[in-house]
């Protein structure tokens, strides 16, 4: 039913607003970038060691064991919720696959008979191509985040709960059954697909880290998603009015959902990753990992009001992060110093985003 | 104007609402027809909202029946009303202060490009839709821009755009006057008259007498739950309306 334009618009009272007043020049994750900047050429200076080959491998490795949960969680904070079981389920993902790993290696067990058999000589042999043992563990460590995220789901979404309780709940539950299902033991990625294991999670490609690869991509598909897509398009809606979006008919309640699978998910192969890297998964690994989690976020301008965040600003907020800390080491100051500065970032980094916002 | 031959757009009979002991509405019958503008009128309490969100289909009636353009209906969520043709501009706007006046029009029902198994927003084809909108309710709203930069008047303007995608035969306006300037004010009667040439029946909801006799063709007036008068709007004043609002005359 279009109706005839009757004349064109002039926007005589209505200005433009100026491209440095808009867009990543205006929000928070523009100015932590800046400051980010400033950082690494103070830091270039303080110390000859820092801008090495080798120290930047290692910047990188680093900052990607914790920049796909933030990813995950930035997701979660878009939606004006907030997941604090990321560190539980990264430990929780990451035993399931090394003892789903050993299990199918094992010859005499019921599960292994499938993948593997004992050769004449008394070694394992794997007995179908190789590489599976592998994908069926680390689908299985993906499987159990993928049942955590749908319970915080449901919780919240359907059974109205907050988000706060609902994931501090989780974080205990989760971490308590890694303890139960190991012992408190941990467990110990094993057989012969132990080697690609190793490979996939903290190998490297002409020098560039595997997680870093791997964060690159998930962090371009997270950009896609969230604004070329109407998924996207509604985690946004959800973080600025709630109201809102039910009245426009977005579906709230799937959304929801959606996203705590999706960070918990992140969350899984973020602890998978880590376990590679660290050659087990200990029963208390990642212990506290969801308060780096989410201080990377905001840091990076995740707004935990909702409505605002996004992958670029996860990914500063873990370099900063990564970078202090590497920095305090460098310069050989104590590493408990770290902590106490992430703290006075943290809030620098809200209070200069709230006085910009008090000038406009 | 009414037409007596022509199906109402919307016909209720006998609508009733219970909230546990509290009754909001009880046994109200209306129609309303195409192209037609009607003003509904009354007292906070009256009922008038609770009305609107029967309609809307955020409340389901506890009594009574909706007919929509002669069919038997019945909504559970809003998007039912909003599938037959409903469409309703909130008093609060119902905005994502976040997003910008183009992806508010769209939102929840964006318009997409497949790229094989992917279906990708079209940023061009929404904007360019969205200005469209805006011109016709000559509103400078620029559609990339954040809907927390804008005025009270372009907030409105986006609401209204809002409910011209759709092929609405019923528009609900909740307040849409309340809160914007006189020039605003014009702009949105002037677009409730365009609306109405279109064919699409209109209902306004508003505490303004001025603009209730201004743009509609009918007046129904609602007190303690219930449906007071119901009369065209040249065969009653504001005085009478008020009378009736207040209580001061019982029905009419």
């Amino acid at each position: 039913m279009a109706m005839p334009m009757e004349s064109p618009i002039s926007f005589t009272n209505i200005g433009r607003i100026r491209w440095w007043q808009r867009g990543i020049f205006a929000s928070q994750t523009g100015y932590v970038l800046l400051a980010l900047a400033v950082l690494l050429v103070v830091m270039h200076f303080a110390s000859p060691y820092f801008f090495t080959e080798g120290n930047m491998q290692n910047v990188a490795k680093n900052f990607s064991f914790i920049a796909i949960a933030t990813l995950g969680v930035t997701f979660v904070i878009i939606t004006g919720g907030i997941d604090l079981s990321v560190g539980s389920m990264m430990c929780f993902s990451a035993m399931i696959t090394s003892m789903v790993m050993t299990e199918l290696s094992a010859p005499g067990s019921p599960a292994g008979a499938l993948f593997v058999h004992m050769a004449a000589d008394g070694k394992t042999v794997v007995a179908n191509v190789p590489g599976l043992i592998l994908v069926v563990s680390v689908l299985a460590g993906l499987g159990v985040a993928l049942i955590a995220g749908l319970v915080n789901g449901f919780c919240i979404a359907v059974l109205g709960l907050s988000p706060f309780v609902t994931t501090l709940g989780m974080l205990s539950i989760v971490r308590g059954l890694g303890y139960v299902v190991s012992n408190g033991r941990g467990s110990f990625p094993g057989g012969p697909d132990a080697n690609y294991f190793y490979a996939a999670t903290s190998g490297d490609v002409l020098g560039v880290p595997v997680p870093f690869i791997y964060l690159v991509i998930l962090a371009l598909a997270m950009a896609v998603v969230l604004h070329h897509t109407s998924f996207g398009r509604h985690v946004f809606a959800l973080g600025g009015n709630e109201k809102a979006a039910e009245l426009t008919g977005i579906p709230v309640v799937r959304v929801k959902i959606e996203v705590y699978v999706i960070c918990a998910l992140a969350a899984g192969l973020q602890g998978i990753i880590i376990s590679g890297w660290l050659g087990s998964a200990p029963a208390n690994m990642a212990t506290s990992y969801e308060l780096n989690v989410i201080a990377a976020a905001v840091i990076g301008g995740a707004n935990l009001a909702g409505g605002i965040g996004g992958p670029l600003g996860a990914i500063v907020g873990c370099v900063l992060l990564e970078v202090i800390r590497n920095g305090l080491v460098l310069a050989q100051v104590s590493s408990y110093w770290q902590q106490t500065l992430v703290g006075v970032i943290i809030i620098l980094a809200v209070l200069v985003d709230r006085i910009r916002s008090r000038m406009t | 104007m009414a037409n007596a031959d022509a199906t109402p757009v919307l016909e209720l009979t006998g609508i009733g609402k219970e909230f546990g002991a509290i009754r909001a509405l009880h046994d109200v019958d209306l129609q309303v027809f195409p192209g037609e503008v009607v003003g509904l009128m009354g007292d906070n309490g009256a009922g008038k909202s609770t009305l609107v969100k029967i309609i809307a289909g955020n409340f389901r009636p506890s009594h009574g029946e909706i007919r929509f353009a002669g069919n038997a209906v019945h909504f559970s969520r809003p998007i039912d009303a909003r599938a037959v043709g409903i469409e309703v501009v909130y008093q609060d706007l119902a905005l994502s202060d976040n997003l910008t006046a183009a992806a508010n029009v769209f939102l929840g029902r964006e318009l997409k490009r497949k790229f094989g198994p992917i279906a990708l927003l079209d940023h061009k084809a929404m904007a360019a839709r969205a200005l469209e909108l805006f011109g016709e309710l000559r509103s400078e709203t620029r559609p990339d821009d954040l809907v927390k930069q804008m005025s009270g008047g372009q907030r409105q303007a986006v609401a209204i755009a809002r409910t011209r995608l759709s092929n609405a035969r019923l528009v609900m306006m909740d307040e849409p006057t309340a809160a914007i300037s006189v020039r605003q004010v014009e702009q949105v009667l002037g677009l409730i008259h365009r609306l109405k040439e279109q064919g699409v029946a209109v209902m306004l909801i508003s505490h303004r007498m001025p603009d209730v006799f201004a743009v509609c063709d009918r007046v129904v007036v609602m007190r303690r739950g219930e449906k007071r008068a119901d009369k065209a709007i040249h065969q009653t004043s504001p005085e009478e309306v008020t009378a009736l609002i207040t209580g001061a005359k019982e029905a009419a």
